[in-house]
């Protein structure tokens, strides 16, 4: 590697663009988007008030206005919902013949890209991210979910031959509020496809999807008690997890919360899938076509304001261009738009919550108290709402905080490297193992780092790339089970061996 | 058994040579017969547990004399030095090539035909086999072993993928090894259950430490004496006796350990190590040997090799 690569700092000033990225406001319209006021529970196919008689807020995080309230389950509802699940899985979804399910899956597939605006609107007001991410990330890639999954109903036999493939009863899936339709998509296609009934929660701060998801399962005739969506906070997702009557657990969340949940679920012989957590280092080699890397490590770290289980929260940069690459990762910072969800050119929207904020603050104070450098992309914030800036830290070392835990925000701890032994040993210095990146031009270098990490996805002079035929899930402690593809079906079945 | 178990060290020291002492009258074709030391295998060697503890087994067959023969008690360091060998062993083992791993467990079949006798006899005075059990037992035993040295280069083709994502990328998803799986080897049958347990694993480029059957562990130390001459390198494999309620929980606590394999019957010791497992969210297989049909060739499937693999997806754009 040659140092003569790297310009000396002083010798490139960092861009000005003037007032070249001012963009007048775009906002998407929100007239076609009805939310009704109240939410109740979605039990054996119909809207259901819940026994707990109480009900919570959800909110905007970009405005803290109050979108609608749902409805709180308590464990006589949970109770409710898994019984509703059972007798749907023994007298309707188990006995249809899979191609029959199959359409019923397609059906739903097909309303989502129907109803795609709406759900992209709704997504960006309850969860706080930019409409551009979910017009054309979560929606779409939410339908191609139960596209793709609605074809392997009658093809299981296929997929895994002389094994007697078959369907474990009653899933009961715990989602999280990064992705809520998208996750709630992961979940329900699979366990559908497989012959499975649901009861799902989504995550307490983004319900909004998952319940016009129920409506859509009314439209499309899904029988009733199929799937069931019952909303609430970690209670009722540890009541549905316990209840006796569910034999498949699937989560997706923090790590100390899957912790929890496979610990309860000890000696019950459940099955049990975790998605969880992550720490993933995106790798830049000095060969790197650097300017699709800085791209690629934006989108690592920023996508979904850093809310992302696989972002590249650590970037190991080879020391020879690490200077080259701080200065345009500062310079393309600076073009990041943040603000309102709903305009379309907004690049960075709000964080998810105010408890989510704390807790970014908290570690990026832990940063700087350990003597990590800050940079902070200058864009002013809003003046309602829950903000952060874009946000890297140079000078990190390996026993940081900020290279250790999982932040879930826009803030990118940047470490270096000299050879990819070093590398290797760096990015898996971790307890999470959910994904990684590699950004080289050589490809013998590109594969032998490929197989020697130890994570689940690991995505080669690209990041953040998603796909239904595309299984995914984690090493270590980022859990285990893998969603999509082929593989996302073996955690709904049981199989001879 | 048990009750041996729960000797005290000391009351168990006194266990000296009486068959020696109790010579009969020396003839001319009569020798004395030189007795095992049996011992743990670990790190390709043949050791005795770091506590200096022993329990003691004896035949039931009356195949022999019928005196007591001492076992090394495993201790919770014996369990945490294994799992340090086998996690040493690991990039080595995974790292060699399908077609090299496969022709090393081949070999295992081959060492293991050449001392079916002594298998069976093991299994014969230890449980109480018949001959003719004895030896259908180590005969399904070898060809296990041999059915999963020829998955070895083959079930990657039937676990991966090539996957069609909607976009200009290439991306295929391949099985990996875990790392260290903690195997609790069945009671009973105490070969052919210990075979169906670790080859799975092993085939898959995993290491194992194994707590042998507690009825049985001698024929598990003479199965280690096969692996240690059939080029499984040192470390790949490595097996403790004593009493799993003793060491498994330090081997479910401990951080090198990915996976843990419970074929066990004693559902309270399987709620206690899943419990201590969360604490690095290890992979815990379960299985109950007494439901299982351990003749059946489903114990041979591509299913029982998927329980102990990662998939990993890997990703790259398409273009010029």
């Amino acid at each position: 590697m040659s140092m003569t690569h790297d310009p000396p700092k002083a010798a490139v000033p960092a861009l000005d663009f003037g007032a070249a990225w001012t963009y007048a406001p775009a906002p998407e319209a929100t007239d076609h988007v009805k939310i009704k006021p109240r939410h109740e529970l979605f039990i054996d196919g119909s809207w259901q008030a819940p026994r707990s008689g109480r009900y919570f807020d959800s909110i905007s995080p970009s405005s803290e206005a109050k979108l609608t309230e749902v409805a709180e389950a308590s464990e006589a509802d949970v109770d409710a919902a898994v019984s509703a699940a059972r007798r749907a899985y023994e007298q309707v979804w188990s006995r249809m013949k899979p191609l029959e399910r199959g359409k019923y899956i397609y059906r739903i597939a097909r309303r989502i890209q129907e109803k795609a605006r709406e759900l992209a609107v709704a997504e960006s007001l309850d969860g706080g991210k930019p409409i551009k991410e979910s017009r054309d990330v979560d929606i779409p890639l939410a339908a191609a979910h139960f596209f793709y999954y609605a074809g392997w109903a009658d093809k299981l036999d296929h997929a895994f031959p002389g094994s007697n493939p078959r369907p474990l009863g009653v899933a009961g899936q715990v989602i999280p509020w990064n992705f809520p339709l998208l996750m709630a998509a992961w979940k329900i296609a699979p366990a559908l496809a497989c012959g499975n009934t649901v009861v799902l929660k989504p995550a307490e701060t983004t319900p909004l999807t998952a319940l016009m998801l129920a409506e859509i399962f009314r439209e499309v005739d899904l029988p009733p008690g199929v799937v069931n969506i019952i909303t609430g906070a970690g209670a009722t997702g540890a009541a549905l997890v316990r209840h006796p009557g569910v034999d498949k657990v699937a989560f997706t969340g923090s790590t100390a919360v899957g912790k929890q949940i496979q610990k309860s679920l000890a000696g019950s012989r459940k099955k049990l899938t975790l998605e969880l957590g992550g720490k993933a280092a995106n790798i830049v080699f000095a060969d790197a076509p650097i300017d699709q890397a800085i791209e690629g490590i934006i989108g690592g770290i920023f996508f979904n304001q850093g809310h992302v289980c696989c972002a590249g929260s650590r970037l190991l940069v080879e020391e020879s261009v690490h200077d080259l690459v701080v200065r345009k990762l500062k310079d393309r910072m600076a073009t990041l738009r943040l603000g309102d969800p709903l305009d379309k050119n907004t690049d960075v929207g709000a964080i998810n919550s105010r408890m989510q904020l704390e807790k970014i603050r908290e570690l990026v104070a832990a940063g700087e108290q350990e003597g990590a450098e800050r940079f902070s992309a200058p864009c002013p914030l809003p003046p309602r709402g829950f903000w952060f800036p874009p946000t890297i830290f140079t000078n990190v070392s390996l026993s940081h905080r900020i290279a250790r835990e999982e932040i879930f925000g826009p803030v990118l701890s940047i470490l270096t490297f000299r050879t990819p032994e070093e590398a290797l040993e760096k990015a898996n210095n971790t307890f999470y193992g959910l994904s990684a990146g590699i950004w080289t031009d050589k490809g013998a270098k590109l594969f032998w780092m490929a197989n020697r990490l130890r994570a689940g996805v690991v995505w080669g002079n690209t990041y953040n790339k998603f796909d239904p035929t595309s299984p995914f899930g984690g090493y270590k402690e980022s859990g285990f089970g893998r969603e999509g593809g082929k593989a996302g079906l073996l955690p709904y079945l049981e199989v001879n061996g | 058994m048990n009750s041996e178990l729960d000797a005290t060290p000391a009351a168990s020291l006194a266990v000296a040579t009486q068959a020696e002492l109790q010579t009969p009258a020396p003839t001319e074709r009569r020798r004395l017969r030189v007795q095992k030391t049996y011992k743990m295998f670990a790190g390709g060697q043949f050791i005795r547990s770091e506590s200096g503890r022993y329990f003691q087994v004896t035949d039931v067959s009356g195949a022999t004399t019928g005196e007591a023969e001492n076992i090394p008690l495993a201790s919770r360091k014996d369990g945490r030095d294994a799992v340090k060998i086998a996690h040493g062993a690991w990039a080595g083992w995974s790292g060699k090539t399908a077609y090299n791993r496969g022709q090393i467990l081949y070999r295992l079949g081959e060492v293991m035909e050449a001392r079916a006798a002594e298998l069976a006899h093991d299994l014969h005075r230890s449980l109480g086999l018949s001959g003719d059990l004895a030896r259908a037992e180590v005969e399904a035993s070898i060809d296990r072993v041999l059915s999963f040295a020829g998955w070895s280069d083959k079930f990657q083709a039937l676990l991966c993928s090539s996957n069609p994502v909607a976009g200009p990328h290439f991306n295929f998803s391949v099985p990996e090894p875990m790392g260290v799986v903690a195997t609790l080897a069945p009671r009973r049958p105490s070969l052919l259950g210990l075979v169906s347990a670790i080859l799975p694993a092993l085939v898959a480029g995993n290491t194992c430490v194994v707590l042998a059957s507690e009825e049985d562990p001698r024929t598990a130390l003479s199965f280690c004496e096969c692996v240690a001459t059939s080029d499984v390198p040192a470390g790949v494999l490595n097996v403790l006796t004593g009493k799993a309620s003793e060491v498994a929980p330090h081997l479910a606590r401990h951080q090198e350990v990915a996976a843990l394999d419970l074929w066990t019957e004693d559902d309270a010791l399987a709620r206690q190590l899943e419990e201590l497992a969360v604490g690095t969210v290890k992979r815990v297989r379960r299985r109950t040997p007494s439901t299982i049909d351990f003749s059946s060739s489903s114990l041979e499937s591509l299913a029982t090799i998927e329980r102990f693999v990662e998939m990993k997806t890997v990703w790259h754009p398409v273009g010029v």
